[in-house]
């Protein structure tokens, strides 16, 4: 595969080191920030792998809209203090989750290292991608022909997802009015 | 230093922050966290995808990195509206003290 080794050892490493820094940081704020690294180093990663689109939409996405949502969140519950809840957890519970993740990582590298995956047998090499105006056209023109249901689709589930969380999130704490209060405004 | 990156390092890597994002998942009793440690395993299945689309010369990986983006959009916007009507129900956002359920 032709990609830059410095930078997706760069990335990988960076992506590596914080995402351990997400998950072992007692401030969800720190471990917000350290994930919003993580993104961009995935962006990087992307981008040498050919898939523009994808990297900016990640930055977009991911780095812009959902870590905003989440850092929003934190602030909104000022949850931002440490929690202790990593060392409240059960030390064989701990040590059962991190057996099961090494178990689980050598397994898939055995898996991907040992599997033969038959390269370059789709239509959409990178000289070919090239060639057709790049990687963005390629897939802007697959999305609106071939993919045109699911994408339109999306639409439904954004705005099912929206009108999901206002719903969720306003409800004006109605289980501690009494029934009959309940009653009339229903 | 090595030229050549060879697909199954890239793979691997993919399955390390997904390992990562396990762990982090089993071991953390912030709901918060939990919810990024998802974000985190949702992205470690996007690379792989888009590994394959590279490796393969097929854009279909791409585009299913597309929808899944749009959809863990969606899955983290209901999922902190969630994390708000908890918080607000029971002031706390530790996975422990979440047991309605059980009393």
């Amino acid at each position: 595969m032709e990609l830059s080794p410095v930078f997706f050892y760069l990335f990988a490493g960076m992506a590596i080191a914080f995402s351990l820094i997400t998950i072992f940081k007692k401030n969800p704020a720190s471990s917000a920030f350290s994930l919003v690294m993580v993104f961009f180093a995935f962006a990087g990663i992307y981008a040498v792998l050919d898939a523009h689109l994808i990297a900016t939409l990640q930055i977009l996405v991911y780095a812009g809209a959902i870590m905003v949502l989440f850092i929003f969140v934190i602030m909104l519950l000022s949850a931002d203090t440490p929690s202790f809840d990593l060392g409240r957890s059960h030390i064989s519970l701990r040590a059962a989750a991190i057996a099961l993740g090494v178990v689980l990582l050598g397994v898939l590298t055995w898996v991907f290292k040992n599997s033969a995956v038959a390269p370059g047998s789709g239509q959409f090499s990178a000289e070919q991608v090239e060639q057709a105006g790049g990687n963005t056209q390629v897939i802007s023109e697959l999305m609106f022909s071939e993919y045109l249901l699911p994408f339109e689709l999306t639409s439904v589930l954004l705005l099912t997802a929206i009108i999901g969380a206002v719903a969720i999130a306003k409800r004006r704490a109605a289980h501690v009015s009494s029934p009959a209060a309940k009653g009339v405004r229903s | 230093m090595i030229s050549q990156v060879e697909p199954w390092v890239v793979l691997s890597f993919s399955a390390i922050i997904f390992c990562i994002g396990l762990v982090g998942l089993l071991i953390r009793r912030n709901i918060l966290i939990v919810l990024m440690c998802i974000e985190l395993m949702l992205n470690a299945v996007n690379l792989t995808y888009v590994t394959f689309s590279k490796i393969q010369g097929d854009m279909t990986g791409q585009m299913s990195v597309f929808f899944i983006i749009t959809v863990a959009a969606a899955e983290s916007a209901v999922g902190l509206g969630l994390v708000i009507a908890l918080f607000r129900t029971l002031r706390t956002v530790d996975t422990d003290e979440i047991r309605l359920l059980k009393e």
